[in-house]
């Protein structure tokens, strides 16, 4: 129970992160559309390092399991 | 902590860096190093192919400066040439016209003289033959006038009279 | 004449996936079924027999079957039919204050609930959630938790044989493509060479030449594609009901080793700079220094640890969330259900193909990056 209200938890945090920086990444796509593999592969890094911290989150839950 | 999936077994790491080493050790030796020195060969030669294109573009580039600067000099010979000829051939054909006149002169002018000559041959033999025959006239007529024992006299008398002897 | 062509061979890929869909969902469906039979006692030792037929008719839980399926276990479990195991016995190896103990797994039955001890070299063995303790020689027929003890265990569990699969698809892979460079000279790439050509390219040009610097990269190559191409295959195959399957990126000990590995060729190639930004951080006041020392010699520590967390808990997630889809058929005791859970583990499968190679990338992307780090020069200082 507590593990699902946690990884919850980290789910919130990871998806505004994420949403941020896809967000960003559309708006500089948009305004340098010539940078966009450039920009798509810092996106996708920066994600996973804003994913990873979420599942540092997860897997708090888990031991708590 | 008590969740097994959070508890690293001391098994599973052993295996892992056991096997982890010896992949990593046998891959470095016998497929990385071949791999990336054939990737880097191959890199190498694309570089040098392309080095080498572009060194061929430019020698070509020179080459077909060097091809124009020659056709220019071509053309620039042949004009000359041309020119030259134009020249000669118009020296030719005034030689040949000046030659041709005074030809023409000394033939009308030798032929004037060869008339000239004919003339004078002509008129001599005429005046001959008048000659000729003024004396065959004269002959004619003194043997008709002298025929006569008479006349003969008549003319010795004549010409004794008109004698005068001083 | 091209386009219907074009068609037909759409046609021909779409029933192909369809036939691929479909295969995977039975094979998911067959994956979960295997483990429904089996039960799990939350709490370690002191169990009576009843307690299996007494949890029959409750409300299906999916987490012990979940666990089961992204932990470790003695033996490679396929499926249950007609209440019997069918799965591969593993060998297991003990290491005992007696010396080595060796064992085929099937010598427990399909025990897991330390009901079946096996005897061995006068010791006694039992299997526990996929763990195996040695009973002490004075345990009682019912035991107690104080009768175990925990024997090194280097079996060779599932993770392990998974991981002994991948490194000799690993060998043929990339020996297959080294033979190719051998044999033809550096020419332009065929067949297997031509596709991992392109990935040890994309690792070399986009990893390692971007972060660790002109000058040293070719140094650390054989260590990045090592781990890149170890990470990304095991990824790949843990996806695989049955023939992969084993959760072994996911597996806490196996990133911790890869990211010690990181951790330790970080720190052996750090240089003079290096350790002076860690121990004696230039250009800040002197009590900012002392200040920030404890922060950098943490951060030493913490970076291969994120590395660890990330690797394990992405690939865990995935699979737990895969199994949890599929468990909701169970939960709800509805075949209707698999309408929703099928396709919807399909879809998280697709996606999960993509975070294989992205863990992968980022795995050796960071590294790189920590490496890079220790062995950069600092002129502008």
């Amino acid at each position: 129970m507590y593990a699902a209200i946690g990884a919850g938890l980290s789910v919130i945090g990871a998806g505004i992160g994420i949403g941020r920086i896809g967000g960003s990444a559309m708006d500089a796509i948009a305004r340098q559309p010539e940078a966009t593999a450039k920009i798509q592969t810092v996106m996708i890094i920066a994600a996973a390092l804003v994913e990873g911290v979420a599942l540092f989150g997860v897997v708090v839950s888990l031991m708590g399991l | 902590m008590n969740n097994p999936l959070v508890t690293p077994e001391l098994g599973l790491i052993v295996w892992t860096t056991l096997v982890f080493c010896i992949l990593f050790f046998l891959l470095a030796k016998f497929a990385w190093k071949p791999i990336l020195k054939a990737v880097k060969d191959r890199e190498a030669s694309i570089e040098d192919a392309l080095g080498l294109a572009e060194q061929t573009r430019k020698e070509m580039v020179a080459l077909s400066a060097n091809n124009e600067a020659l056709l220019n000099k071509a053309r620039e010979e042949r004009d000359e040439m041309l020119k030259d000829a134009r020249t000669v051939k118009d020296k030719m054909i005034n030689d040949a016209k000046a030659i041709a006149n005074t030809e023409a002169e000394r033939i009308i002018s030798s032929a004037k003289e060869a008339i000239q000559n004919e003339k004078l041959a002509a008129i001599t033999d005429l005046k001959n033959q008048v000659a000729t025959l003024s004396i065959e006239i004269a002959e004619k007529i003194l043997k008709q006038e002298l025929a006569t024992a008479e006349k003969q006299r008549s003319l010795i008398d004549s010409a004794v009279g008109e004698i005068n002897l001083n | 004449m091209q386009p219907i062509l074009r068609g037909g061979k759409l046609r021909l890929m779409l029933k192909n996936n369809f036939i691929k869909t479909l295969v995977f969902s039975i094979l998911s469906l067959i994956f979960v079924c295997s483990t429904q039979a089996q039960d799990y006692v939350e709490i370690t030792p002191k169990h009576d027999e009843n307690h299996k037929t007494e949890s029959g008719d409750e409300k299906y839980d999916p987490i012990p079957a979940i666990m089961s399926h992204v932990a470790d276990a003695h033996d490679w479990h396929f499926f249950d039919y007609n209440e019997h195991s069918y799965s591969m016995p593993l060998p297991v190896i003990l290491w005992t204050e007696k010396g080595l103990v060796t064992f085929m797994s099937s010598a427990f039955h399909h025990d897991n609930l330390g009901h079946h001890a096996v005897e061995k070299n006068g010791m006694r063995f039992i299997k526990f959630n996929d763990r195996i303790y040695q009973l002490k020689d004075n345990a009682p027929v019912e035991y107690d938790i104080e009768y175990v003890t925990k024997p090194l265990d280097l079996s060779i569990t599932k993770n392990i044989f998974a991981m002994l699969m991948s490194v000799a698809l690993l060998f043929f892979v990339f020996l297959k493509t080294a033979n190719f460079y051998k044999k033809n000279g550096a020419v332009a790439p065929k067949g297997i060479a031509s596709f991992m050509e392109a990935l040890i390219v994309f690792v070399r040009d986009d990893i390692a030449r971007v972060n660790i610097g002109e000058k040293k990269y070719m140094k650390f190559m054989p260590y990045l594609l090592t781990i890149f191409f170890f990470i990304w295959f095991n990824n790949m195959l843990g996806l695989i009901p049955w023939i992969g399957g084993a959760n072994l990126t996911g597996n806490i000990a196996v990133t911790l080793v890869l990211s010690a590995f990181t951790l330790v060729i970080t720190n052996i190639n750090g240089n003079k700079a290096y350790w002076g930004h860690i121990f004696w951080m230039p250009g800040a006041p002197a009590p900012v220094k002392i200040l920030l020392l404890p922060i950098e010699l943490v951060g030493v520590l913490t970076k291969p640890f994120a590395l660890m967390i990330r690797l394990f808990a992405n690939i865990t997630a995935g699979h737990i969330v895969v199994l949890s889809l599929i468990s909701l058929i169970f939960i709800f005791k509805s075949i209707a259900m698999s309408a929703v859970a099928v396709p919807f583990a399909l879809f998280i499968s697709v996606l999960e193909l993509l975070v294989a190679f992205l863990q992968a990338y980022v795995f050796t992307l960071l590294s790189a990056l920590f490496i890079g780090t220790a062995v950069a020069e600092h002129e502008h200082h």
